[in-house]
């Protein structure tokens, strides 16, 4: 059951990744600011899908799912990223003073609301925090896929007895850390605001971009022949799964913003005015249309979520919508007004490499089923 | 006693996966008027019956519709129509705060009205009962069965048949259902002239409860022992005295402790001219002078008496307080400004107490001083 990418696409993915890191070295050459902003959002873009796939591995265990049995092993592929997403980093822990006003020990002197956050906020904090938030993502992914990769062989069921209990540990540890991670590097942007939802906010993407890159890849092999047994039902779960996370992102955008302009507090609102004004109005509402009214529409219908094309077409529209997202999170800390340049279309092509090689590493290796799994049989035989 | 009429023959099985596989025989057979009856929904019930994708999503979109837009349209309504009111200083039509309740209501029409058209489509309004109400067969299923049953009124229907049929399959229980002979005989019972009549009178009875309760036992005793008080209440009328008006006067020539008649009435400089401030500026003062100033006096007149008014335009912004003209101003012009009013600005005389109008001028003074301080304040 062990398959291989097709050569023609893991030489895309070297491509890719060759690219990538050519655009980022050029542009931390160029404008190492505009540059480490653009890296912040690789950086949340690939944690996103590689801590949201172990969020879905998860998820099945401790729901005792079947029908995404079959398809977990995508999941674990994904989750691989984790180890890559702090190497994204990296370039950024050289440039921290330019994205962070909190590090700048000056401002904090006369900034009453800084010096108030720098027991959290400081530099040493931080950096301990990313380690110890990776290290524990890593630690339970090597965790999940050994004990999943073991039962291909073993065929043990104690092996999902244990994975279950893991979930359980898991789902608080992950909820914590994504939290932080939201925070440390999206809400520290403007270190005078804050919002307690951001953490969901993110989280809601988050699980939309591993589903979305989750689907995008199912379907292709299904298409091309690697994973025949999966039907319309296991694929209209996906499209559901989907569409609930898009009315989820929905959901928890609009609370934020409605709880920021109803209290219509100026150190809240302002975050948001930053978002209105000079030309970021219209960004904010193509946001809207991109992340929900589209993907909506699209998937509303019950034929929609079983038409593989339009599953196809709508992993990459969500996966885009994402991206935008985060570039809408982001960006306007870095400049007033809309910033678009080669760099914001550049940088994620290293991403995309870097999915499509760890995509091509773990797929040689590994069977493309969880083959030992005691619950295979009945997600192969899922009905709606 | 008439023959009693067939509605159906049903059939009971003990797994879902007994049931999957007779729904798709039976449909496989030919029959169209039947139905699958299990206490959950079953997994891939739809394709062993071959149901058609359903319609209910195209009732449950129309009635969700209704609700958003009649959410919409009832808030716009209020808002811009019948009772326009701001509320934290937003636009009238503020459609941030109408999401949450369009939101709750689509789903409430939704959900509510879909069932309601379930039961009207189901049980063909305007009657209320089914068949299968209050069987065995209904019982069993909504515990631990999955049934099936075929209708009489399918074209291919044969008892016999049926029941070898459903033999065939493996159920070992399987009877038949009648429709109520009463009901038959009776058509219907919701709109009997004993059922309306009992209807009406239950409705006139709790009606008339209620009005009698709320409107009049409580205002007997003993229930209205704290509404109804030997004291004289406000705008309320006495019969003591002779003119029948419960709130008094006072006696002419008198004033009441605390008010006193302002004597200058359109007199600006008459009061500059005798009025003396009669507070000191000790440091109490002062501090109730700048907290009754900041409170009425800074929304127009900026926190410093600069004329910077916070209402960004909704109001004429007044001239500074730091003129010539004001500063040269006896205390007594002061006061009569903010005792009458002045051009657009009306009489603060109700919101703010004799006193505090003195310290207010005090603190003005203190602010004047800040702003065109002497060379000797500087030592």
């Amino acid at each position: 059951m062990k398959k291989e990418l097709p050569s023609k696409v893991k030489n895309l993915g070297w491509a890719l990744l060759f690219v990538g890191i050519v655009i980022y070295a050029i542009g931390y050459t160029v404008n190492p600011r505009e540059a480490a902003f653009n890296n912040i959002i690789g950086f949340l873009f690939i944690t996103s899908i590689a801590v949201g796939s172990i969020f879905l591995i998860a998820l099945e265990y401790i729901a005792g799912a079947v029908w995404s049995v079959p398809m977990r092993r995508v999941n674990e592929f994904m989750g691989g990223l984790i180890l890559v997403a702090p190497i994204v980093a990296v370039p950024m822990f050289f440039h921290l003073h330019d994205i962070f006003h909190w590090t700048d020990l000056g401002a904090i002197g006369t900034d009453e609301l800084l010096k108030g956050k720098q027991p959290y906020l400081n530099l040493n904090f931080f950096i301990i925090r990313f380690v110890v938030v990776f290290a524990l993502w890593n630690l339970f992914y090597r965790l999940f896929t050994r004990n999943s990769l073991k039962q291909d062989l073993s065929k043990d069921q104690k092996l999902t007895t244990i994975n279950i209990r893991l979930a359980a540990v898991f789902l608080p540890v992950f909820a914590i850390t994504l939290t932080v991670t939201a925070v440390d590097w999206a809400m520290s942007l403007e270190p005078h605001w804050f919002s307690t939802i951001l953490g969901v906010y993110y989280f809601s993407g988050t699980v939309l971009a591993a589903v979305a890159t989750a689907t995008y890849i199912i379907v292709k092999f299904h298409e091309n022949g690697y994973l025949q047994n999966l039907k319309r039902d296991h694929f209209y779960s996906l499209g559901a799964l989907l569409f609930a996370f898009i009315n989820f992102w929905a959901y928890i955008a609009f609370s934020q913003f409605l709880l920021i302009w109803y209290a219509n507090l100026p150190e809240e609102t302002i975050w948001f005015m930053k978002r209105w004004e000079g030309g970021m109005q219209f960004v904010s509402v193509l946001l809207i249309i991109v992340h929900f009214a589209v993907p909506y529409f699209l998937l509303l219908p019950q034929e929609a979520k079983m038409n593989l094309k339009r599953l196809k077409f709508m992993a990459i529209w969500i996966l885009f919508a994402h991206l935008f997202d985060l570039y809408w999170l982001v960006m306007p800390t870095y400049a007033n007004g809309v910033t678009i340049g080669w760099m914001e279309i550049g940088f994620p092509v290293l991403i995309i490499g870097l999915i499509i090689v760890v995509l091509g590493y773990k797929m040689k290796r590994h069977n493309l089923m969880p083959v030992g799994d005691p619950k295979l049989e009945r997600g192969l035989k899922f009905r709606l | 006693m008439s023959k009693k009429q067939l509605y159906s023959i049903t059939a009971l099985f003990d797994s879902p996966d007994a049931i999957i596989n007779a729904a798709s025989e039976t449909s496989k057979a030919g029959y169209t008027k039947y139905d699958v009856n299990t206490p959950y929904p079953v997994h891939g019930m739809d394709g062993a019956m071959q149901l058609k994708p359903s319609r209910l999503g195209y009732f449950a979109m129309a009635f969700g519709l209704l609700g958003a837009v009649s959410a919409i349209g009832f808030m716009t309504w209020v808002t811009l129509v019948e009772y326009p009111l701001v509320i934290g200083g937003k636009p009238f039509w503020s459609w941030p705060a109408f999401v949450p309740v369009s939101f709750e209501l689509t789903v409430l029409l939704a959900s509510v009205l879909s069932i309601v058209a379930m039961i009207v489509i189901y049980f063909k309004f305007p009657n209320n009962a089914h068949p299968l109400h209050d069987t065995k067969y209904m019982k069993a299923v909504s515990s631990d069965k999955f049934g099936i049953n075929i209708q009489a009124n399918d074209p291919k229907f044969d008892e016999k048949v049926i029941t070898e049929f459903f033999k065939s399959l493996g159920s070992k229980d399987i009877a038949p259902i009648y429709f109520d002979d009463e009901e038959l005989q009776h058509g219907q019972k919701l709109f009997d002239p004993k059922f309306i009549g009992i209807l009406l009178l239950v409705a006139i009875i709790s009606s008339g409860a209620t009005y009698l309760i709320f409107n009049q036992l409580m205002f007997m005793p003993p229930f209205n022992w704290m509404m109804t008080q030997e004291k004289l209440k406000a705008q309320k009328p006495s019969e003591l005295f002779a003119d029948g008006i419960g709130m008094r006067k006072p006696v002419e020539g008198t004033v009441a402790r605390g008010i006193l008649p302002y004597p200058f009435k359109g007199q600006p400089d008459s009061a500059g001219k005798y009025l003396v401030n009669p507070s000191l500026p000790t440091k109490e003062v002062l501090e109730t002078g700048k907290q009754k100033y900041l409170t009425f006096c800074s929304p127009c007149h900026g926190n410093f008496g600069q004329g910077d008014s916070r209402l960004r335009g909704q109001f004429p912004n007044p001239p500074t307080l730091h003129s010539d003209k004001v500063r040269n101003w006896p205390d007594g012009n002061i006061y009569h400004v903010i005792t009458e009013g002045q051009n657009v600005m009306p009489s603060y005389a109700p919101q703010i107490a004799r006193d505090d109008r003195w310290a207010i001028i005090h603190y003005l003074r203190a602010l004047q001083r800040a702003q065109n301080a002497k060379e000797s304040d500087l030592k």
